[in-house]
């Protein structure tokens, strides 16, 4: 219990703390430290949850359970690194004149605050509550998008404030219409938006309001995975935004749109015993990944081209909790693993290059490798792993989904293996230019940090070659969670 | 009685937030839009009050209250001094063809009465009717920010489809629980400081209000 609120604390301290501190270095410091200290609380409440299978805190408000914790550890381990490498990073850019101290300030303080949003959404056991918190990380990460204050940043947070506020009302009103149909089974009060009960008494909730419901959900908080054709908003909020920024939107906040998708899914097939979310999803997903994988080809910004591969991995993730079988859900759930590890490393190193660089245009980002080694090789074994090569995590995850995929739908494999190929080809043909040849002339040393990219993409690797048993078992156990109300439907 | 006395009350007001949703639509001054936008969160507030009264439900006065303060009150007073404060109060926004856009807005308030169909059968609520006029009033907000140009009025229709939910929430389930009401309310008003922010750096960085500027920098910015 103390663990607990400790790890929702600990953001939520820093961040008020941060709001105060003029002192960049110092506060940089504290910054990780308060990353650290998040990081090992959610740790040792993993190791109570292993312990105690499942976790309920504060009176049944909050609740713990393995498709979570896994979540609250990986956000809380890559809000971490994040820190670590927005230390140097941010220097820079302050040192160059880009924000200048009281933006450091806003910064440090938004991006704990980001933090706690995230943390509260996961760990949230009432959907109502999941929702304000989702708006919230939403409204930290506005700011912070807008940070450099240029006329694009300003541009592209507008376009993320106005499509995201847009998308997340519809998820809001979808909410509204569980509430309605829930509040006559479970009383007109908390019970009816808490989440265990609502799985619990799923099949007594309206199917015909459940699906209305599911529609807004999917695309309300689809825009907010940056599911295709709603996702306007997340290249430009990633192209503009500083790249700590970019690293965990890409990996943290898409993750938490797409749980709480994942969320309302169960419980729609729980009202409905059919598989329409599914079909939804599924569709969803592939539409996602071949616009995509299309799209890449098409980028001159390197954070851009990055962030329509994440569109491309969130589709595939949508996909595979569209087809739902046990095989199916472990894979997603071992690639939203990967994915946020490898993406994030990918945009540090990415940030690294840029500011050596002194553009983001691929066009003149040129012989990196020869450059600074580490910045180069980083960024090719980083595109490696997320275009799916073995021995990487994200290999073994799409492997398992194909193989999925194979048993319910075969002929889905031919759209997901052509999206694959063409957004592989799409990133090296983009990253072989920019890793070798000839230095630009532009270019500049940079204190560079990159102890937290290595240890993501060996993170990666571990995940690739062999998953720990603990960790093996807490994805069956939430994909087993996952499938529990559907999984009559797709036997039938 | 009071069952029947308070259905009929709601389902004035539903009729008049219509209204008022068509009103702003169709307003071509800033000022006259946000007088509209406070009216419609005085009807918001005011039905919260009566639902409250009917049902005997006393979570939901604070929530009445609380809209009046914020959405009757603040929201449009925070919108009025920053148009005031950027000398656009005088400024007239062009409709873009102000009848396709009413013939818009009628075909989505059918279609929002025909999606609602099926949940309006069911409901034993006091307040059925009222599910498909929040439907329509958030798409017709949605419409609003689709057909304005100024990030202003772009902004009014965001926090009119926030008003349309809200309405939604206490016309079709008698209000949320009140630990959502609150964390909502807290959002929008948040978001609604943000916005408020927004404007001057808009103002300041591409000396209009308009959006299609910035989209335009966005687009430059990448071909650079």
């Amino acid at each position: 219990m103390m663990l607990f609120v400790a790890t929702l604390l600990s953001p939520l301290a820093g961040g008020l703390l941060l709001g105060w501190m003029n002192h960049s270095k110092l506060a940089a410091r504290l910054n990780i430290l308060t990353g650290v200290t998040t990081f090992v609380c959610s740790l040792l409440l993993a190791l109570q949850v292993l312990a105690d299978d499942h976790f309920d805190a504060l009176g049944g408000w909050f609740h713990l359970d393995a498709y979570n914790v896994f979540l609250i550890v990986l956000t809380a381990f890559v809000g971490m690194t994040t820190t670590i490498f927005s230390a140097p990073y941010m220097q820079h850019e302050l040192e160059h004149g880009r924000v200048d101290a009281r933006r450091m300030r806003l910064y440090h303080s938004m991006f704990q605050l980001f933090q706690l949003g995230m943390l509260l959404g996961f760990t949230t056991n009432n959907i109502g509550v999941l929702w304000v918190s989702l708006e919230l990380a939403t409204l930290a990460t506005v700011l912070l998008v807008s940070l450099y204050r240029t006329p694009a940043s300003i541009a592209a947070a507008w376009k993320y404030f106005i499509l995201c506020g847009m998308g997340i009302a519809l998820a809001l009103f979808g909410t509204v219409l569980i509430f309605f149909t829930s509040s006559s089974v479970l009383g007109h009060g908390n019970e009816a938006l808490t989440w265990t009960l609502l799985l619990q008494h799923a099949s007594e909730l309206d199917p015909a309001v459940m699906t209305v419901a599911f529609c807004f959900l999917m695309v309300g908080y689809g825009t907010k995975v940056g599911l295709a054709p709603m996702h306007a908003w997340l290249p430009d909020a990633h192209g503009e935004g500083p790249t700590p920024v970019s690293a965990v939107l890409s990996g943290l906040l898409l993750n938490l749109a797409l749980y709480a998708l994942v969320r309302c899914k169960m419980l729609v097939d729980g009202a409905t015993a059919s598989e329409l979310a599914g079909h939804m999803m599924m569709g969803f997903g592939m539409v996602s990944l071949l616009v995509a994988a299309f799209s890449l080809h098409q980028q001159r910004d390197i954070k851009r081209m990055f962030s329509f591969s994440s569109i491309e991995h969130m589709g595939l993730m949508t996909f595979a909790f569209g087809i739902g079988t046990q095989l199916a859900s472990f894979a997603a759930l071992l690639h939203m693993t990967v994915h946020s590890l490898v993406k994030s490393g990918i945009f540090f190193t990415v940030g690294h290059a840029a500011q050596a660089m002194g553009t983001q245009k691929m066009a003149q980002i040129r012989g990196l490798i020869r450059h600074h080694p580490g910045i180069g090789w980083g960024l090719l074994i980083g595109t490696a792993a997320i275009a799916g090569f073995p021995p990487f995590g994200v290999f073994t995850s799409e492997f398992l989904l194909f193989t999925a995929a194979l048993h319910t739908h075969p002929w889905t494999c031919v759209v997901l293996l052509l999206g694959l190929l063409i957004a592989m080809a799409g990133l090296f043909r983009a990253v072989q230019p920019m890793v070798y040849g000839e230095v630009p002339e532009q270019a500049v040393p940079v204190q560079v940090n990159m102890l937290p990219v290595y240890i993501h993409f060996a993170l990666a690797l571990l995940l690739g070659l062999s998953i720990p048993v603990f960790l093996a078992s807490w994805y069956d156990e939430a994909a087993a969670l996952i499938i529990s109300t559907s999984v009559e439907v797709t036997i039938l | 009685m009071t069952g029947s006395f308070t259905l009929q009350l709601v389902n004035g007001l539903a009729a008049l937030m219509l209204l008022v949703s068509f009103a702003l639509l169709a307003q071509h001054r800033i000022l006259s839009v946000l007088h509209w936008f406070a009216l419609q969160g005085v009807l918001l507030a005011a039905t919260a009050g009566i639902v409250a009264w009917g049902t005997d439900n006393h979570e939901l006065y604070i929530s009445a209250i609380m809209t009046l303060l914020l959405k009757g009150a603040l929201l449009p007073w925070l919108l009025w001094r920053a148009v005031m404060q950027l000398h656009v109060h005088r400024e007239i926004e062009p409709l873009m063809n102000s009848t396709v856009t009413m013939l818009m807005a009628l075909a989505v308030t059918l279609f929002s009465f025909h999606i609602v169909q099926p949940i309006e059968q069911m409901s034993a609520l006091i307040t059925r009717n009222s599910m498909a006029i929040a439907t329509a009033c958030m798409l017709l907000g949605m419409l609003m920010m689709i057909t304005r140009k100024k990030a202003i009025t772009q902004v009014v229709g965001f926090l009119a489809v926030e008003n349309s939910l809200f309405f939604a929430a206490i016309g079709a389930t008698n209000g949320m629980p009140l630990v959502v009401e609150i964390g909502v309310a807290f959002d929008v008003l948040i978001a609604a400081l943000i916005f408020g922010l927004f404007f001057f750096q808009i103002r300041t960085t591409f000396d209009s209000l308009e959006v299609d500027a910035m989209q335009q920098s966005l687009r430059e910015d990448d071909e650079a």
